[in-house]
């Protein structure tokens, strides 16, 4: 498929935040602080979209993204010291690996589960996503370097904002392009009425199927980034919690939109770890009071997300 | 010889773990019976029973005669106030908006309590107001601690089922988990028996809370989560929406993770339960005494 | 009119008329510690140490010490983040703490990848210092190690104790506790020891009933728990309410007035290794136990103690440097030898570890009592 048709507009906006980061990222506006934050956001609108596209558009509820973000990490940390990889080009192929190992888990995870609706289907990715945090806290029975529920440390930190934020842009793309083809019309079928779907002659087991690799697989990449940011693995940050607040950013932004996780992604890493400089250390705390009290508002006004199902032509990602 | 009182020592400890299980399962259960919600915020219920009863219990000394019904009354109406607050507002919203909310509640609670001048996210240890006894019989030892939660729980439950299955209220209650609608229809006040639905849920959910904490006697405002989690799993696995399920459920899990770590590793008992769960919904997604709860 | 211009006339003549006070160069030095969290005893009573030593230190130093104060909550990716903050962010020129080896062990990595000298005072796991056989040159600590911390107890339960079998409950998820049980393992069945019972459990475990009854079955003489006080107290009471009657034995991990007011008549009896005793005959350690009492009401624990000489060493360091660039007080730290400090005598070995004796304390119920100490 013509990958670039009608992407001009896009790529020309993200040329320009591009070098705008980079500008301020050079001349020292930001500490290595803030900078590591604004790379994790890339990370997380990547992770988020991911879920984007299994609950957002095709409206299978998983409750285990994160677990998914954790096997695309471990995987690429894991591979990377098994190859004694250094060198960005050489990590190319260990990120691409990160999001593999976990679209292939996800593939085979979908199979059975994805039968489930709803709140059935939600339980079960809920117990697979604790299943793989408890996987991660005894890999130190498969390799004594994964550390098991010690940690990964002394991951080589690879990642800067070149590496993330164009595997970011590409991936958004790629994921645009699937939503506007026949295969993101028939995710949408699917979560409007997948028993209207189904009559219709759409193979809606294998259009989930391959929606929810796709999403793990993002997942995985995201994962990947992480560990080659920040250098060190913990299983508790692949926890149930982690899923949670993927899946807040995704239903924040707007469920069926990808310029809304952009937003909501930003929006999100900004907050906390914002709050996290802003406030005094006796006030820290209260973040995590209004943060869910905010949230439940939102849900009581906006039940379907800020900017539900609108594309911004601005950034060129509508039509 | 040995073998088997070991074997019936951990089926003990066990049961004890189970009961506690089957207490907060209960509530999840109910609640989705009669809302079809997976109430996260259950879980910090039972974590809030536990820190009511602290408070008594250390603030203000009372007796454990007291204790027990003032702490049930307070999750039953922490309970209600969730209902009508956060989720009546709600009933007619997306089912996706219901539980983030519910996410929300959940999280809020936590960390409310967590602050500072509350009871901060510290551990904090929970003053047992009477001896730990354990009896020496024949075979094995039992702790006054296990007699009293099997105890409590059995009446509890007996309680529980002359109430659903014996009063006007548990037959309500039962309709509207069969047919919303019709029931409203028939005259059941909706509003009211869910918020009962609530009551006793939370009040069942607080009770484990003060038990847990009588048996493991260091509370934190994050010790609902997990067993938040395994209850609503084993109400999953008794089949949610029924009463007996849950208690089986709970009692399974329960039995499940103690003999999981007596006899192969205690770092795989979490992981043993959510395969548990795997494959129930694989198989049996009903649940083991599951009947069929969707409309058509 | 007038009044404004006479009072600025009088300003800038007592400017000149006084020598500008020789204004010290400010210098920030950040703690990671657990203020919250688990083991919050440890942060709080790091945090009264470190600013009593910034204050004993001002009386004399050359530099203007800020304190930056970060709490990582007993968490590994708090401390990670809290570091990278103090670091790239505050420009710290050291860092004292993480006080528990599982923080302290990724903290580690930051401060060696940003060269900042980092001195734990209490962390006892070697890979704080050392990965993977690699000396990172700027991480210290005050303190021993977990290998010559476990050895010490191990010995302690076969000589003192007489034990002849002996069984371990650990966290697995925990470097420390994991490290202690390793060692104490293999250095009590090296003096003819039997270890029946050698089991883990992971951090937010509540329910030791089923290991508990499965070590009961062989009924060991000493139960070895290297673990945090409040684990220790909860597994303690678990302990005793089976009817348990083995000797409990732990590690420095133990040192919290919490100890006996969560564990109560469980825990009460019982002992652990330690850095240092409050009981200690010695000037200088007199000196800061009568301070800190005086300051915060109760005697000070090894953590006070420890984090106190770490705080000590590091600006010590600072000023023979002579500068604050990290690379010149890292030369002087690395050639540290016989600092005098309030838990004994400190060099640091080419690990960068401090070559100390461990003391042997009994816990009871006004306090951890003196039993014996051990050199290396």
């Amino acid at each position: 498929m013509n990958f670039l048709v009608e992407t001009k507009r896009f790529l020309l906006c993200s040329v320009v935040v591009y070098l705008l980061f980079k500008s301020f990222f050079h001349f020292g506006l930001f500490s290595e602080y803030i900078q590591q934050i604004i790379i994790l956001s890339f990370i997380v609108i990547l992770t988020s979209l991911g879920l984007n596209v299994i609950y957002g558009y095709t409206g299978q509820f998983s409750l285990g993204h994160a677990g998914f973000y954790g096997i695309g990490a471990y995987t690429a940390a894991y591979l990377g010291a098994l190859f004694k990889v250094e060198g960005v080009w050489a990590f190319l192929p260990i990120l691409l690996s990160g999001g593999l190992a976990a679209g292939l888990l996800g593939y085979l995870v979908g199979v059975p589960i994805l039968r489930l609706k709803d709140d059935f289907l939600a339980i079960a990715t809920l117990g697979f996503g604790i299943l793989i945090r408890v996987l991660l806290d005894n890999s130190d029975k498969l390799s004594e370097f994964l550390g098991g529920s010690r940690g990964v440390i002394g991951i080589p930190k690879i990642v800067n904002l070149e590496i993330a934020f164009w595997a970011t842009v590409f991936l958004i793309l790629i994921t645009r392009n699937l939503i506007f083809s026949r295969y993101g019309l028939f995710w949408q079928c699917i979560k409007d009425d997948e028993l209207a779907a189904t009559a219709f002659g759409i193979d809606t087991s294998g259009m989930k199927l391959m929606a929810f690799t796709y999403g793990c697989f993002l997942a995985g990449v995201g994962g990947a980034l992480y560990a080659y940011l920040y250098s060190f693995l913990h299983p508790s940050n692949f926890d149930f919690l982690k899923s949670i607040d993927f899946l807040i950013i995704v239903i924040v932004g707007g469920m069926g939109s990808i310029t809304g996780t952009i937003y909501a992604g930003m929006l999100w890493v900004a907050v906390i770890e914002g709050l996290r400089l802003a406030l005094p250390a006796s006030l820290l705390e209260l973040r995590w009071v209004f943060i869910p009290i905010l949230l439940i508002l939102v849900m009581m006004w906006r039940p379907y997300g800020l900017l539900s199902r609108s594309e911004s032509r601005f950034l060129g990602l509508g039509n | 010889m040995e073998l088997l009182s070991y074997i019936l020592e951990q089926t003990i400890n066990g049961l004890q773990l189970g009961a506690v299980y089957a207490l907060i399962a209960l509530g999840y259960t109910m609640v989705y019976g009669v809302l079809r919600l997976i109430n996260f915020a259950h879980g910090d219920i039972f974590m809030f029973g536990a820190f009511t009863a602290y408070y008594l219990l250390s603030k203000w000394d009372l007796p454990i005669a007291l204790v027990f019904p003032l702490t049930m009354a307070v999750t039953a109406f922490l309970g209600f106030l969730i209902e009508k607050l956060a989720y009546k507002p709600l009933r007619t919203a997306p089912k996706i908006s219901l539980l983030i909310t519910a996410v929300g509640v959940s999280l809020f609670l936590e960390y409310f309590l967590s602050l500072e001048p509350l009871f901060t996210p510290n551990y904090i240890g929970f003053p047992r107001p009477f001896a730990v006894i354990h009896y020496n019989l024949p075979l094995f030892t039992v702790t006054n601690i296990q007699l009293l939660i099997l105890l409590v729980t059995a009446v509890s439950l007996f309680w529980l089922y002359l109430l659903i299955y014996h009063t006007k209220y548990g037959r309500a209650m039962r309709a509207l988990s069969h047919d919303q609608e019709a029931a409203s229809l028939m005259g059941v006040p909706v509003d009211g028996i869910i918020s009962l639905t609530f009551i006793v849920g939370a009040a069942l959910a607080g009770l484990g809370g003060i038990l847990y904490a009588f048996a493991y006697p260091q509370i934190n405002v994050f010790m609902g989560i997990m067993p938040g989690i395994k209850s609503f799993i084993a109400a999953v696995l008794g089949g949610i929406g029924i009463i007996h399920g849950a208690v089986l459920g709970g009692l399974i899990i329960g039995l499940s993770e103690v003999f999981v770590s007596a006899f192969l590793s205690s770092t795989l008992r979490d992981g043993v339960i959510f395969f548990i769960l795997f494959l129930v919904l694989i198989l049996k997604p009903r649940g083991l005494f599951g009947k069929r709860i969707d409309k058509v | 009119m007038k009044s404004i211009l006479f009072v600025g006339v009088i300003a800038v003549a007592l400017m000149f008329l006084f020598p500008m006070a020789q204004a010290k160069e400010i210098v920030k030095v950040g703690l990671i510690a657990p203020l919250t969290g688990d083991v919050k005893t440890f942060g709080e009573s790091s945090k009264n140490a470190f600013l009593m030593a910034i204050e004993a230190y001002s009386k004399t130093g050359k530099y203007q010490i800020t304190p930056l104060i970060a709490d990582d909550r007993n968490d590994a990716t708090e401390g990670a983040n809290a570091a990278l903050k103090l670091i790239t962010q505050d420009k710290v020129f050291g860092i004292i703490g993480p006080l528990t080896s599982k923080v302290a062990i990724p903290v580690s990595e930051i401060a060696e990848k940003n060269k900042i000298p980092m001195v734990t005072g209490t962390a006892t796991s070697p890979k704080v210092t050392v990965h993977n056989l690699k000396r990172k040159p700027y991480v210290f600590r005050a303190c021993f190690i977990d290998p010559f911390q476990g050895s010490v107890a191990a010995n302690f339960a076969g000589k003192n104790l007489k034990a002849k079998t002996a069984a371990v409950l650990y966290d697995v998820s925990n470097d420390y506790s994991k490290g202690l049980a390793e060692v104490f393992k293999a250095t009590f069945e090296k003096g003819q020891g039997r270890i029946v019972g050698y089991d883990s459990y992971q951090k937010d475990d509540v329910d030791f009933s089923a290991l508990i009854t499965k070590i009961n079955l062989k009924k060991p003489e000493v139960i070895f728990i290297p673990d945090y006080y409040n684990k220790v107290a909860l597994i303690a009471r678990q302990i005793r309410e089976k009817g348990l009657k083995g000797v409990l034995l732990g590690g420095d991990g133990w040192d919290s007035p919490e100890l006996v007011k969560i564990g109560g008549e469980a825990i009460i009896g019982n002992y652990f290794t330690n850095h240092y005793s409050p009981e200690r005959k010695d000037g200088i350690a007199e000196a800061f136990i009568e301070k800190y009492k005086s300051k915060h009401g109760r005697v000070p624990d090894s953590l006070a103690a420890l984090t106190y000489d770490a705080t000590m060493i590091i600006l010590g360091s600072l000023d023979k440097a002579g500068t604050a660039q990290p690379e010149e007080v890292l030369k002087v730290l690395t050639a540290l030898k016989n600092f005098k400090g309030v838990t004994g005598t400190i060099t640091f070995d080419q690990n960068g570890d401090a070559v100390k004796s461990a003391v042997i304390l009994k816990v009871e119920k006004e306090g951890p009592k003196y039993m014996a100490t051990v050199n290396p």
